[in-house]
């Protein structure tokens, strides 16, 4: 049972720091175009897309 | 790419000094990854223009340019690379932005709550006790707590609003449910009990945020849509100063007896009189009228119309709320009203709904009295009722059909601008037309474009895309639309008034005005020594009959409202086999719905111009095509982008399959607490119960919603584009 004094600690600590990514995530934008992400990688960079 | 006639300060390649500015502009046209390319590309290479960035969900251009350059210069630039755009507000973050970054923060803290007590709660279930359950109570409190304080605060707040003003709404049941659980719970952990109900509360504070979230996103996502569209009215006007130069007024700031220089495709910024030039004025925005009508010296103007010919100037007799634009904003304010009285089916739902869930737990609390257990025990019985029928599938039964059907509409080019619009939508079964703008698509279009040569063609785009009068416009669009490609002019000039003109291989081109007075509009393209005609008219968009066909088919009888002459309207009225009423004032055309209203009829509009504001405003619910004036886009509940007509009708029938998927969720979940309701009253309802029983009925519910986005889809694929 003695590992779930560090098994339990470990879990929140992965949940909350997924929870802190998420917060940072929304505050620097990055949702704000999802769409866009995905057709961005079939730009050619040289040439007329 | 022609940028030779702009004249900049900034030397091309070299690193800007000057402070840039961030614009905005809409771009509806982005549809795949090359126009990403294309726009990102070319407007990197104008000069004083440090970067642009696409943002293609929200089809949107955030330009980073130097000072110097001004909004209609990048508008310019985007036109010549192929795309329509408008300014988009320049507050980035609208008050409903803000509101869907709150809810999702809440359903974000909500969700890694629910993860860790569930883990807890699975051990509980599954067998541990003594110290070990203890301390898993102890530790699913601990995060518990803060989590609900958190994101219950969106319930909380509204609950508290609907108690200080005596009534009761959804909220209410959900607030006490997932408090008196949460006491309750704390209760057992403290003494050392065996059911907690952490889980339980916020996992219901997870699947109702799920659903609130939904619901904010639909909302700002159309708004950033239509906030895009805005834009077309006279912001502003060139007034004449005492000594001759002209300078830039905003519309607010003009007054009677000003002087306003009004240019060649400029729209009127205030009401007055002409006392120099002849012009002829479009006035389609405010009148409905489709034909442009001369005007000289001595003829009254107003706000919202547009000098199609020569540049003229008007002496103000009334700016700002004296216009009549004005009374017109007037007018629609109070046909806004009725709208508000509008109640949404989960609403109505929820007047039922939360009386009966407080009367059941009530019910079963004394039920336990009487039958002599104790308070505690009769209470966590109660509780376990208000959490079992806490509305989880009742809060997203309607969220999550409309959010996907909302989604579906967008990429067949229909905004809409909430859920209660679907609602309305759905229960339509008349349609009123408006014709200039909406039956047919409110510019002048080349008549006669197959007469012309390819080479013809070539120098008629390159000319005419450099201008931004309205015939220039009109049939530089018509042009790309057919697949020509602009010949590169050299020495491009615009005479105002007269026409545009250039060289190519040492042949001198022009695209000038007719000389001697033409019945309609047209203009005269010059190669060499040959002369053509172009004329120009307001077709009907493409697919109007189909589009009428299928309203009737769904029971929708359509008729016309126009403020255009009788002679016009009937000509249209004839060739669709309409009904048709002519000649009519904004004032007319509230006045009909209301009639029809009166009869129990719910109309649906459809309009564009400024003239449709008060009807678009009054009726049960609209619609307004994409080149509508601002007034009318706000009005409305709904935009669709493009030339077709078809998303009218399509509009109806998702709002319609819609209803029928959002009558199956309530029926799932009233299936639900059928079945779970006498469990919960009998006192069965273990906390493992309660979380099986209210994930499965969400789950239910929103896979349900999902089947939208395909039926959509296929009654979309034959309709539109």
């Amino acid at each position: 049972m003695t590992i779930l004094g560090f098994l339990i600690p470990l879990a929140l600590a992965m949940g909350l720091a997924g929870l802190y990514f998420f917060f940072w995530a929304s505050r620097t934008g990055q949702f704000e175009d999802l769409d866009g992400a995905a057709n961005r990688i079939l730009i050619d960079e040289d040439g007329e897309g | 790419m022609n940028v030779a006639a702009m004249s900049l300060s900034v030397p091309l390649g070299s690193p800007l000094q000057e402070p840039l500015i961030d614009s905005r502009f809409t771009v509806p046209g982005i549809r795949c990854a090359g126009c990403i390319g294309k726009i990102e590309r070319g407007l990197a290479a104008v000069p004083g223009i440090a970067s642009a960035r696409v943002n293609f969900s929200a089809k949107r251009v955030a330009v980073s340019h130097a000072r110097t350059l001004d909004a209609d210069e990048i508008l310019e630039e985007l036109r010549k690379l192929g795309f329509e755009a408008e300014r988009a507000a320049d507050k980035p973050l609208a008050p409903d932005d803000a509101e869907t970054k709150r809810l999702m923060r809440a359903l974000a803290v909500a969700g890694f709550g629910m993860m860790n007590i569930m883990l807890f709660s699975v051990s509980v279930w599954s067998g541990a006790d003594l110290v070990t359950r203890e301390m898993f109570h102890w530790l699913s409190a601990l995060i518990a707590i803060p989590v609900i304080a958190y994101s219950g605060r969106p319930f909380f707040a509204s609950a508290l609003m609907a108690l200080r003003y005596r009534r009761t709404n959804m909220d209410v049941p959900i607030s006490i449910g997932v408090l008196l659980a949460t006491g309750m719970s704390l209760y057992e952990t403290v003494t050392g009990g065996e059911h907690a109900y952490f889980d339980g509360a916020v996992m219901l504070l997870f699947f109702l945020l799920a659903g609130r979230a939904l619901d904010a996103m639909m909302r700002g996502r159309a708004r950033s849509g239509i906030a895009a569209l805005l834009g077309r009215m006279g912001r502003g006007a060139q007034v004449v100063q005492d000594g001759g130069a002209a300078r830039y007024v905003e519309a607010e700031r003009l007054a009677p007896g000003m002087v306003m220089l009004v240019a060649a495709g400029e729209a009127l910024a205030a009401d007055g009189e002409i006392v120099e030039g002849r012009t002829s004025i479009d006035a389609s925005m405010l009148t409905g009228e489709s034909e442009a009508r001369p005007a000289q010296s001595g003829d009254i103007v107003h706000a919202g119309m547009i000098n199609l010919g020569n540049p003229v100037r008007v002496r103000i007799t009334a700016a700002a709320q004296d216009t009549a634009i004005a009374d017109i904003a007037r007018l629609m304010d109070e046909a806004g009203q009725s709208r508000s009285r509008y109640v949404r089916v989960a609403d109505r739902a929820a007047r039922l709904y939360a009386p009966a869930v407080h009367t059941l737990a009530f019910l079963s609390f004394c039920g336990w009295m009487l039958a002599g257990a104790g308070v505690y025990h009769a209470l966590t019985i109660a509780t376990a009722v208000l959490i079992i029928t806490c509305p989880c599938a009742l809060g997203l039964a309607v969220p999550a059909a409309q959010v996907v059907a909302a989604g579906a509409l967008m990429k067949r080019g229909l905004l809409i601008k909430d859920g209660s619009a679907l609602e309305r939508l759905a229960e339509a079964d008349e349609v009123l037309l408006d014709k200039t703008g909406t039956l047919t698509l409110g510019e002048p279009r080349p008549a006669n474009l197959k007469a012309l040569g390819p080479r013809w063609r070539a120098i008629a785009l390159g000319l005419a895309q450099a201008s931004r009068h309205p015939l220039s416009r009109g049939l530089a669009r018509a042009l790309r639309e057919d697949g020509t490609e602009p010949a590169s002019i050299e020495g491009i000039s615009e005479t105002a008034g007269t026409g545009m003109s250039g060289r190519i291989d040492g042949v001198d081109v022009a695209l000038l005005r007719p000389e001697a007075e033409t019945a309609g509009l047209a203009v005269d393209l010059l190669v060499g020594g040959f002369r053509t005609r172009i004329a120009f008219a307001d077709p009907l968009r493409p697919d109007v009959r189909e589009t009428l066909a299928a309203l009737n088919a769904q029971g929708l009888r359509a008729a016309i409202a126009s403020g255009d002459r009788v002679e016009a309207v009937g000509v249209v009225a004839r060739d669709l086999g309409l009904f048709a009423a002519a000649g009519m004032t904004p004032a007319d055309k509230l006045a009909l719905l209301e009639r029809r209203a009166a009869m129990g009829r719910k109309v649906l509009m459809v309009g564009d111009g400024l003239n449709d504001g008060p009807a678009l405003a009054g009726a049960h619910v609209s619609i307004a095509p994409g080149g509508a004036s601002d007034v009318s886009q706000q009005a409305a509940d709904a935009v669709f982008v493009g030339a077709a007509l078809m998303p009218v009708a399509l509009a109806v029938r998702v709002g319609r399959a819609t209803m029928r998927v959002v009558r199956q969720n309530f029926a799932v979940a009233v299936v639900y607490n059928v079945l779970a309701v006498p469990l919960a009253i009998a006192g069965f309802v273990t906390p493992l119960v309660a979380a099986l029983a209210m994930s499965g009925s969400s789950l239910l519910v929103v896979g349900n919603s999902l089947r939208l986005a395909r039926a959509a889809e296929a009654c979309g694929g034959k309709g539109a584009v």
